[in-house]
């Protein structure tokens, strides 16, 4: 029975695929039905042999590129649903340099630390530091600004970085932005990015030929997956409109825990899960929060995204794997 | 008839139970001079606040206690309390001193919001 619904998931996405965004089948998915869409998830462990061959071979061709992003790791968190998540951390790292490609650089989406302390953060770069990219994006998650409005998080991992610590990049021919929608919240509300990034956002893209791949990365989702528990950005809605021209836009956000994905004509949306702890599926719990899984199921619910990019296809393969597999 | 003054009787009785009680009491309310506002708590569970809305008087001490295994805050929307991030179990605490309603909510998970009516 949960097959028959999953192969109807499996035949959307391969079918949402046509528009030239390659993940053919890449993520065994169950549907979750909310607010009256179908959104696509995954059931824990959606890698499998095939699908780490046809990310291998779609990467070390000339001009492709393959970066990895992590998320929410949590330095600092102790509680039982994973007393040591610089372990964890760790084993996401050995991971990365493990894979055969080498991958180009890491984004980070934000909750490096639990509590924004110094040596949190000391012991998330020591850990860093032994990854084989040597280039590493961040944004902030809501943890890594607690106390003083993001000041050490700007000086550690934001230089050069505008107003909160948004910026973009390009490599090779494709167009990265990182963007930050965990400052200033509003009371009842979500992530926010607030007019003055909005501002920045559309300025920087505008002039940018319609054919460049758009990334862009941030936190919480910028797209609403669940607005009672938050999973949402109140003025993403406006972001959005400003890539709505580019032939090929990859949104990548952290955040919930696990990994959730959508495709929505030429924009596709992705969660990471966390290197830390599992967070529940949204409206299965009395709210988000740590989810305590047996010890020997942890490494299955935490994990690593590896996104390929492939010049000739100008697509974006992107391929989770959980620390255990 | 008869019934009627066991009625009185007991009324009576109760009556001065309740004397004897409050002159038992007053002294020590006396003594203390201020007269003491109650305190009152603010669970955090589950990304919420319990009671969601609070209502003490003027002079009350609201203390809430982060029972989640994920830090929050408490912070007043019209800027007039503010807590540093409160780790599992860390309390924040803030006295009332004047009437009104303090909306307030949490600055990591905005959807987490609450009031307290001081009147």
């Amino acid at each position: 029975m949960p097959d028959k619904k999953q192969d109807l998931i499996d035949q959307t996405l391969q079918n949402l695929n046509n528009d030239g965004v390659d993940r053919r089948g890449f993520l065994k998915c169950m549907a979750w039905a909310g607010t009256g869409l179908v959104w696509t998830m995954s059931g824990g462990i959606p890698m499998s042999r095939a699908f780490a061959k046809t990310a291998d071979q779609s990467a070390g061709k000339g001009g492709d590129f393959s970066f990895v992003q992590i998320s929410d790791s949590h330095i600092g968190f102790n509680k039982p649903a994973n007393p040591d998540v610089t372990a964890t951390l760790q084993t996401a790292i050995n991971k990365i340099n493990a894979m055969s490609h080498k991958a180009d650089f890491i984004i980070h989406t934000g909750d490096l630390s639990q509590l924004s302390k110094p040596s949190e953060f000391d012991t998330l770069d020591q850990a860093l530091k032994g990854a084989s990219a040597k280039q590493i994006y961040f944004v902030p998650g809501e943890h890594d600004m607690l106390n003083d409005n993001g000041e050490q998080y700007l000086q550690r991992y934001g230089k050069g970085t505008k107003g909160t610590g948004w910026y973009s990049f390009d490599q090779k021919g494709v167009h990265f932005v990182g963007l930050v929608n965990v400052a200033n919240l509003k009371a009842g509300g979500m992530g926010s990015l607030g007019h003055e990034q909005l501002e920045w956002l559309e300025d920087d893209l505008k002039g940018r030929s319609a054919s460049t791949p758009i990334v862009l990365f941030a936190h919480i989702p910028l797209w609403t997956i669940y607005p009672e528990w938050g999973w949402g950005t109140d003025d993403s809605e406006q972001a959005l409109s400003y890539v709505e021209r580019f032939g090929s836009v990859t949104v990548l956000n952290g955040h919930i825990h696990q990994i959730m994905q959508k495709i929505e004509a030429k924009v596709s949306f992705h969660t990471a899960m966390s290197t830390a702890f599992p967070q529940p599926a949204p409206g299965t719990a009395p709210s988000a929060g740590p989810m305590k899984v047996p010890a020997d199921q942890l490494q299955q619910v935490l994990g690593i995204t590896d996104v390929n990019y492939v010049v000739s296809g100008r697509s974006l393969a992107i391929v989770d794997s959980p620390l255990g597999a | 008839m008869t019934g009627k003054s066991v009625w009185v009787a007991s009324f009576a009785a109760v009556v001065l139970i309740a004397i004897v009680l409050l002159s038992a009491g007053s002294p020590s309310v006396k003594a203390n001079d201020q007269p003491s506002a109650p305190n009152a708590e603010v669970k955090i569970d589950n990304f919420s606040f319990g009671p969601q809305t609070l209502t003490v008087p003027v002079g009350a001490t609201v203390t809430w206690t982060n029972r989640d295994d994920i830090p929050h805050t408490v912070v007043s929307t019209d800027g007039v309390f503010k807590s540093k991030v409160r780790d599992t179990d860390e309390t924040f605490s803030y006295t009332f001193t004047k009437a009104g309603t303090y909306p307030y909510f949490c600055s990591i998970h905005p959807k987490m919001t609450g009031q307290v009516m001081v009147k």
